[in-house]
């Protein structure tokens, strides 16, 4: 049997790790689905290839995540060896070893914010934000669509590349109003310098097949026709599955793979979903499949029924309307910005993050800078009830000389009621920290 | 007193061993026409003026399945799948008549469609009217739940005769490789049995008592019972003899490259701590990708005889043999013209003219002398073997892996020697030393490692054991076992179980009880989670007997080369 097109997997359940032993995001979580691409012999088919996690790097880390007090105690092998799964599968694909590749990898990582000081979501480290950067290092610049399709909100990766113009993050998920981590409505459209380039699609409960695939044709396909970006990733949790315990919507197997097909992504990283014996198994084969343009047709869930499934009509309006008012704010971006950032030289975000696995509440405001000449120097002002007051400063990869002297000054001269300092200098990759 | 009898595509090597010393050797060629003759001739020049009342055992590794299969002699098979749902197969290169039929069950083992009875009638009917010889039976997940394979099964052995059940292959996980692993059992299984009939009748006669045993592509033995209901595993045993052979010749304990050099190819093995490193899932044979637990060996198109040819002033070494060496009447020039040349090779005189005759025609294309091709030669050669077993030790020290604990602390394979058999190995040896910067030895006496290796084989085999204590159900595929466990069934229960089992099979099957190692080689223990309770626990533990060779011979045999 052999592919359509190679796939890379990054096949990688973690059976030795848990976050504790009942918890959803547990050594059993890929344990049925192991079983399901073993005995599919999906191995063996001639173009798929199997390899191994690299473990990511402290640095790799860092060029995405100010880990409070740092990487060594707040990050552990379980998050290194996870978002070394999503590195090795996207550099299989930029060494044009394989067409595109799927990281199954665990624990995830899409509410993981730039600040970390814990676990939120069940997730530490944003594999994919790591992934981007980590190429970015590598190959220079990428003009990255991170289409993120777990039912939560990928607030982390939102947080992340707020004011990123070159990654244009879209995320699908039910509704916030009904959903951890509540967050995730249109009008969270992006930074000064990116407005726009963070698309929110909040979809309600009970949204089904056709639900997804039409937000996907309506919303997500011409948008990207636009974008024309470099590199497509999946931030593909699985939770939207209709038989998930944490979440209310109808998506199936069939679903998932139809979408992957339409997608294209080049590079897949599995975030959520714990219906870990009913769903996982087929979504999971089912993608892979569909990455490796292989007939899909036949996978199906033991209880899947499409007639039990249907969405009722008024959701499929309601999901009309909300994609149309989605790829109109899109088109409309340029005149909106006006209205949102016009004449402002500078611009403050306030934050407030919780880290629900963990139990710490974070406050913090986020400092955009306008620059004439780059997406300009930015910092975060964080303070969490551990005590912390914390200072993080960026300088973007695209930080003009200006920027970058303005940042290692405000490092050097922080004050000294900060209990944490940090700089992430993008532009020459190092990473300072006191405190 | 042993018996070892390996019969190879050209050559039968035998050896009888007497307290750990070879006392008797035979080869000769293979009559492919008359493969059991040529086995009896072997075996009855080898007792002669023996006591046959002294034969411990015989044991012997054929090529019966192997040339069946490869020449495509087999028999037709009728076989009944049930793929349920998932990817979509085309399993149309078995030969036969293949039915799909609905019915399935899922990765627990839960029965999600019943079987319709009137398909399975039609494709009885369908078999009956072609005059199927032998049947087969495969279900998804089978191995999880087999009680529509043993339905099926039964109707198919009632009217068919011979059948083979998918789950009794393997505890291994992958639908595609059980449905031609159990074809191929099915296929050849008229051959392997009208051989092995006439071999065990043939030994009556003779008045000869002892036990007989057929080598597996694990480098193990079975019985023979054992070999008539899966004679798919005698399929490839001829590179787990070589490598066994190899094994019991060589000081062992560490990680090694192991090659085999021949006339047309050289064939590579890996030792991992002493022990055989296996094909993850199975062995590959005529394109068909089985189950059968075969001793990892890549054999690549590079031996002594092997044509050389010039392309861009670079010299080409095989894949091609076309005949001798040039020294002994053959073509063109060989790497053994270029052992000769340089005297690493001992040839009578004529030979030693022709040798350099042929290396100076070799030179000419390139512009060296005849020493300098030669040398040109088998330095390419041993480049080539290296850079091969290189990309190979790579793919093996990369093989998917599931834990972090592997990922951060696994073993790899790092060889500290090289060990080389073969009519070239002592003319390579010292060039092999100094491209691997490794030690590499070659064992004297190594003409009949194979039959050695044959004659120090010992029972293997290796059980799968899962237990899902929410279900309530206990399952090892390979010996049939499908049981209640109860709630509170734990890990070192299942590993005593899976032990005690393994155990118990290898003596059936004429292990040494005393000297019988048996080792648990994966064991894992799932918390099994429902609404956020403690449901159960999914056990899972892999037992074998401990692979290589009888115990205790290793030591005596080295001493002896």
């Amino acid at each position: 049997m052999k592919a359509n097109k190679t796939v890379g997997l990054v096949f990688f359940p973690a059976f030795d790790w848990a976050i504790s032993p009942t918890h959803p995001e547990r050594e059993e979580r890929l344990l049925y689905t192991q079983d399901q691409i073993f005995e599919e012999g999906i191995q063996d088919i001639e173009g798929i290839e199997m390899f191994n996690p690299l473990v990511a790097t402290e640095k790799d880390i860092q060029r995405v995540h100010f880990a409070i007090p740092d990487v060594p105690t707040r990050v552990t092998e379980s998050h290194l060896v996870s978002s070394g799964g999503a590195i090795r599968a996207a550099l299989a694909v930029m060494n044009k070893e394989v067409a595109s590749a799927f990281a199954l990898v665990r624990p995830p990582g899409h509410h993981a914010h730039r600040v970390v000081y814990g676990d939120r979501g069940f997730c530490v480290t944003n594999n994919e934000a790591i992934m981007v950067e980590r190429l970015r290092a590598e190959f220079g610049p990428l003009r990255v669509a991170i289409i993120d399709t777990d039912c939560h909100h990928g607030d982390g990766t939102e947080d992340i590349y707020w004011n990123d113009p070159e990654t244009l993050v879209i995320s699908f998920h039910q509704d916030g109003r009904t959903l951890y981590p509540g967050t995730g409505f249109m009008d969270a459209f992006g930074g000064p310098s990116a407005y726009g380039y963070n698309v929110n699609i909040p979809l309600p409960p009970h949204t089904g097949d056709e639900g997804f695939l039409h937000a996907l044709n309506h919303v997500v396909m011409p948008i990207l026709d636009e974008y024309k970006p470099d590199l497509i990733v999946n931030s593909a949790g699985q939770d939207n599955h209709y038989s998930d315990p944490l979440t209310n919507m109808n998506f199936s197997a069939q679903g998932y793979a139809k979408l992957n097909s339409i997608l294209k992504p080049d590079i897949a990283v599995l975030e959520g979903g714990y219906s870990i014996d009913g769903a996982l198994p087929y979504i999971n084969v089912g993608i892979i499949l569909a990455m490796a343009g292989m007939d899909y047709s036949g996978v199906k869930e033991p209880d899947y029924n499409p007639a039990l499934l249907r969405q009722p009509k008024d959701i499929t309006e309601y999901i009309k309307k909300i994609s149309d008012a989605v790829l109109g704010n899109w088109k409309n971006r340029d005149t909106l910005w006006r209205k949102e950032y016009g004449g402002l030289d500078s611009y403050e975000r306030p934050m407030q993050i919780y880290y629900d696995t963990d139990g710490i509440l974070e406050q913090q405001v986020q400092h955009f800078n306008k620059c004439s000449s780059c997406s300009g120097h930015n910092w975060i002002d964080s303070s969490s009830d551990s005590g912390r007051k914390v200072l993080a400063i960026t300088i973007p990869l695209d930080g003009c000389k200006s920027c970058i002297d303005k940042a290692y000054k405000m490092y050097k001269h922080a004050s000294s009621s900060y209990t944490n300092v940090y700089l992430q200098d993008r532009v020459h990759d190092e990473y300072l920290g006191k405190g | 007193m042993i018996i070892g009898l390996d019969m190879g595509g050209t050559h039968i090597d035998g050896v009888v061993i007497q307290d750990g010393q070879v006392i008797k050797t035979h080869k000769k060629p293979v009559d492919k026409d008359d493969l059991f003759t040529t086995m009896w001739t072997a075996l009855e020049e080898l007792v002669e003026d023996s006591d046959l009342a002294a034969i411990e055992r015989i044991n012997l590794s054929t090529t019966i399945s192997t040339n069946a299969i490869v020449e495509g002699t087999t028999a037709p098979v009728g076989m009944v799948v049930q793929p349920g749902p998932g990817l979509i197969h085309d399993f149309s290169s078995c030969k036969g008549r293949v039915v799909t039929i609905g019915g399935y069950v899922d990765h627990r083992g839960v029965v999600v469609d019943d079987l319709d009875p009137k398909e399975l009638e039609k494709a009885l009917l369908l078999f009956k009217k072609d005059g199927m010889p032998s049947s087969a039976v495969i279900s998804k997940f089978s191995t999880r739940n087999p009680e529509h394979e043993i339905i099926i099964g039964k109707k198919l052995l009632e009217q068919i005769g011979q059948v083979t059940l998918g789950h009794r292959i393997s505890g291994i996980l992958n639908f595609p490789r059980r449905v031609y692993t159990s074809y191929l059992n099915s296929a050849v299984s008229d051959q392997f049995s009208t051989f092995l009939t006439y071999m065990r009748s043939s030994l009556e006669k003779k008045g000869i008592a002892a036990p007989l045993y057929i080598l597996k592509a694990d480098g193990g033995t079975m019985d023979s019972e054992g070999a008539l209901e899966k004679p798919v595993e005698t399929v490839l045993s001829g590179p787990g003899a070589s490598f066994l052979g190899m094994s019991a010749l060589i000081p062992g304990g560490e990680d090694a490259i192991l090659l085999d050099v021949g006339g047309t190819t050289t064939d590579i093995f890996f030792l991992a701590d002493g022990v055989p490193l296996f094909e993850p899932l199975g062995a590959t044979i005529s394109d068909y990708k089985t189950l059968v637990r075969a001793i990892y060996s890549v054999s690549i198109g590079l031996g002594g005889d092997s044509s050389i040819t010039v392309r861009d002033k670079n010299l080409v070494i095989g894949p091609q043999r076309r005949g001798m060496a040039y020294a002994f009447g053959g073509e063109g020039p060989t790497p053994t013209d270029a052992m000769i040349c340089l005297g690493r090779m001992e040839a009578p005189q004529g030979a030693k003219a022709k040798a350099r005759e042929g290396m100076e025609a070799l030179g000419a294309k390139v512009s060296l002398q005849a020493t300098e091709v030669a040398t040109l030669v088998l330095a390419t050669m041993v480049t080539q073997i290296k850079e091969k077993s290189e990309a190979l030790l790579l793919g093996i020290n990369s093989k998917p892996i599931y834990t972090i604990k592997e990922l951060l602390h696994g073993k790899k394979v790092t060889p500290k020697a090289v060990h080389i058999i073969g009519g070239p190995a002592e003319a390579l040896a010292p060039l092999l030393q100094e491209a691997y910067g490794l030690p590499c030895h070659f064992p004297e006496n190594s003409r009949v490692a194979n039959a050695i290796g044959a004659a120090l084989a010992k029972p293997t085999i290796e059980v799968t054991l899962l237990a899902d204590t929410a279900l309530g159900r206990l399952s090892v595929p390979e010996l049939g076992i499908y049981e209640k466990v109860p709630r509170t069934y734990s890990l070192e229960q299942a590993k005593e179980r899976a032990v005690l089992l393994v155990r118990q099979e290898a003596i059936a099957m004429g292990s040494d009880e005393a000297t019988l190692e048996i080792e648990i080689t994966e064991q894992s223990s799932f918390n099994m989670i429902k609404n956020s309770c403690l449901a159960g626990k999914n056990i899972r533990v892999k037992a074998q007997v401990k692979p290589g060779i009888i115990h205790g011979l290793r030591s005596t045999i080295t001493h002896e080369s």
